[in-house]
């Protein structure tokens, strides 16, 4: 019979007291579902997740609604929701056009885009990674004259559908430049889905030597059932923001038929298990879930919302 | 910016306190048993028999191919002696089925059984609801099974339910799991599942059971069984390989459900495991390709759409 194992738990054990998490759905989400939901709806959709407690609701994305039509009513999607104290609305801005307008429309806080991959940049706006962060640098400028913070996301962190394999060192150098061009914290997205706990902690050992874990945030995508895993590698790794999405909306526009972001209520079950304060009430957020599938007319894809054992 | 930003002290990252994985898992497969018998609609007897020929064909080490209990209580598991007469035994893989009580035990071994699982749980109100005795009444059962199996130089394993939380109890102390593992173990099981049976638990609560129990049986010794009903299967496994467990139970296509949970999913997708593994660099000797035509080849039978999430994504990378 083999030697009964002394038991340290403390190595895997040590999670932060608080997480901050950024609910991508209204963004995200709603820019990957197929069905266009009225303004009204996404009003009403971030006014009930400002009632549920989540610190920070991305509203939109002021982006030409040639490219997003699902995002096309940003302006007013911005002036129509409730403003709770305590809460911020960031809103992507993918370039000065849309900055321009964000601020119109009352912003507060803007993010915007890089990648870890040449190949996915290339073939998305048609220039390299340098050239797009470069084209933020008239944003970041204003942006600090004006006292606006500005979320940097890095997408394809832990892979992409061109390159495939992401050198956690590119990551670190893009997510570097974004944090040296002013981004108060940098979101580090599996925008594929594809990563598993191993590459997640190899990425994030590489950023963390350029950027302070305080100032990161991870964004993971469900696609190959990862996203929860991956979440939980990047909290022992002592990241503290979590950006997710109500009912795991959003999709894949690389897999047809797959899955989208983490689920903000299955994140929300894991953290409040883990005892990390996140000031989220679930009971609101599986109303706004509940909500929200029933605009897009499609089932959840949080697992808690599908069981309904109450316990 | 509105508010200065801190520069704070860049941290020393150590990766070897959450890097830390077995070389290799073994997947216990167990689909065609608590996956299947999970499942609304009868599959018939060829069908669990491809199911588990295409699963061995898949790599699996272990399939855990049926269960001899009563066909009053389990329709599905009503053809279990067929069903195990008729699979293809490949080399090097092992088929263990339930066997609830000796006579069930006994069933199994005229069928040919060369492995044998049976249960505890480690909640006392579960297991008075559910076979109106206590725990220790519930293992006391068992004597017979394990005296036969160890003359007949036969393997059991000890399944323990409930291990995060019960239906019924709410919380579940880790060191009543504790003790109910090591007396599974002291009589003779081989190796004990740890059971999220209704999928209540997250890794904090899994990492403090694990605690509890390895101060009592080895950890080669253990296995985790989660239940993916909110979501955390993947995530309390991943704990658990951490602690260093290295035999994981999982479901193709994440069959199942819960039976205290309409509308709940089932046990971790095997398929969504598997890939984590392979990206952790663990050694499985599982092909996933065959997995999941295995788990489409179900799916199809029992007229359902896969659990998986790896399934799920047509997009080939």
């Amino acid at each position: 019979m083999a030697t009964v194992r002394r038991v340290s738990t403390s190595s895997a054990g040590t999670f932060p007291k608080r997480v901050k998490i950024v609910e991508v759905g209204p963004r995200d989400g709603l820019q990957n579902e197929k069905n266009i939901v009225p303004t009204a709806t996404k009003i009403k959709l971030i006014d009930m997740l400002s009632e549920a407690g989540l610190p920070v609701v991305e509203a939109t994305s002021f982006v030409s609604p040639k490219w997003v039509p699902q995002m096309a009513d940003h302006a007013e999607v911005l002036k129509g929701i409730q403003k709770f104290p305590g809460i911020n609305y960031p809103v992507l801005t993918p370039n000065f056009k849309g900055y321009q307008a964000a601020v119109a429309a009352g912003a507060k806080e803007v993010a915007i885009f890089g990648a870890a991959s040449e190949l996915f940049t290339r073939k998305n706006i048609n220039c390299s990674i340098d050239e797009s962060l470069q084209r933020f640098d008239e944003i970041l400028k204003a942006a600090q004259a004006a006292s606006i913070p500005v979320r940097g996301y890095v997408s394809c962190v832990l892979g992409c559908p061109y390159e495939g394999k992401i050198s956690p060192a590119k990551v670190a150098e893009v997510a570097k430049k974004l944090y040296s061009m002013g981004c108060y914290e940098i979101s580090l997205g599996d925008t594929i889905g594809v990563g598993t706990p191993g590459i997640m902690r190899d990425m994030l050992s590489a950023v963390m030597h350029e950027v302070p874990v305080a100032a990161l945030a991870v964004h993971c995508h469900d696609t190959y059932g990862q996203a929860l895993a991956n979440t939980l590698m990047a909290l022992q790794m002592g990241v503290s923001v979590v950006d997710s999405s109500v009912a795991g909306l959003g999709g894949c526009p690389y897999a047809q038929g797959a899955s989208g972001n983490l689920a903000t209520e299955d994140l929300v079950y894991m953290l409040t298990g883990l005892g990390v304060h996140t000031g989220v009430n679930l009971q609101k957020l599986l109303e706004a879930g509940a909500f929200i599938c029933q605009a897009l007319n499609r089932k959840t894809s949080s697992k808690v919302a599908q069981a309904t054992c109450k316990l």
